[in-house]
């Protein structure tokens, strides 16, 4: 069982940071609705309170880490420029995508989207978590605000969903390679 | 026993929605430009490697954090009407939308 150095680090961003965030976003969403459905607002109890600090602060940090590697660490080795006269673009996704027209709409649509509009995600999420965190009290007496954290949590919800539904058909489409081999596990045959 | 809350102002939350917004429409408008203009796709590129992408990412989010400071210090003690906030924001963040989806900024 092997991997690259990148297709780890490729895993870690949009399988770990990504997919947490995204399924973070989902629990937010959730019980956004929720507290808007019952008679009297819940009262959590001090461990709770702290379990769920942990958790809105760990959906944004997710966030954070899932945009600032994507960006920095997985983006230049995606759009890294071939040397004039390659004809194997295995290890330059970009230039492969491009390379036909049945893949180019992968790049021009994909991925042009998908790092833009990962950010709005992690806007609105740092937003809600700040606004949950220190400005519970508003948001419990005003409906008006409760409806606009919903409405900024579908929003997260939907942008995240975008950027990983892509990241996703982009790695298969044409995959982040390279760097050192590493072996997580050998076959005993 | 249910004990009424003291009135919060809703000021700070307003802040930090609005500012939100703003955020994502920076991030339209930034990334739109660098699209239509290269002397501004050059002033963006931050980190090289990435293209303009960094430093788009970068205006927006200086942008979205220094509005919400502002605007949280200005209306930290105060109540603010949030139907008005709420419409611009939709609408903010709709226009956001729109001028980050590829196919219509290709359209411009």
């Amino acid at each position: 069982m092997q991997l690259t150095f990148r297709e780890l680090l490729t895993a870690l961003h949009g399988m770990l940071f990504g997919g947490f965030f995204l399924m973070a976003i989902f629990g937010l969403v959730v019980e956004l609705v929720r507290s808007r459905s019952t008679a009297v607002p819940s009262e959590l109890t001090p461990s709770g309170r702290r379990l769920e600090a942990t958790f809105l602060i760990l959906m944004a940090a997710f966030g954070w880490l899932a945009v600032f590697t994507g960006t920095y660490v997985i983006y230049p080795w995606y759009r890294a420029k071939p040397p004039a006269g390659t004809t194997d673009l295995t290890a330059y996704p970009r230039s492969l995508l491009l390379s036909h027209p049945t893949t180019a709409a992968w790049h021009n649509l994909g991925m042009e989207w998908k790092e833009h509009i990962a950010f709005f995600a992690v806007i609105a999420i740092t937003m809600l978590a700040f606004v949950l965190l220190r400005q519970r009290a508003a948001l419990r007496q005003n409906p008006a605000l409760r409806n606009a954290a919903l409405g900024f949590s579908l929003l997260a919800l939907v942008s995240c969903g975008v950027a990983a539904g892509f990241g996703a058909m982009l790695d298969k489409a044409a995959p982040v390679t390279g760097g050192n081999t590493i072996t997580l596990m050998r076959s005993s045959q | 026993m249910i004990t009424s809350e003291p009135q919060v102002p809703n000021g700070p939350v307003a802040a930090a929605i609005l500012s939100a917004a703003i955020g994502c429409f920076a991030l339209g408008v930034v990334s739109t430009l660098a699209d239509k203009n290269k002397a501004f796709n050059k002033l963006m590129l931050f980190y090289p490697p990435s293209g303009a992408l960094t430093g788009e990412t970068t205006v927006a989010i200086l942008i979205w954090l220094v509005v919400w400071l502002l605007l949280a210090r200005l209306w930290r003690n105060s109540s603010r009407a949030i139907g008005p906030i709420n419409l611009t924001s939709i609408i903010l963040l709709l226009l956001g939308l729109l001028l980050t989806f590829p196919p219509f900024i290709d359209a411009l």
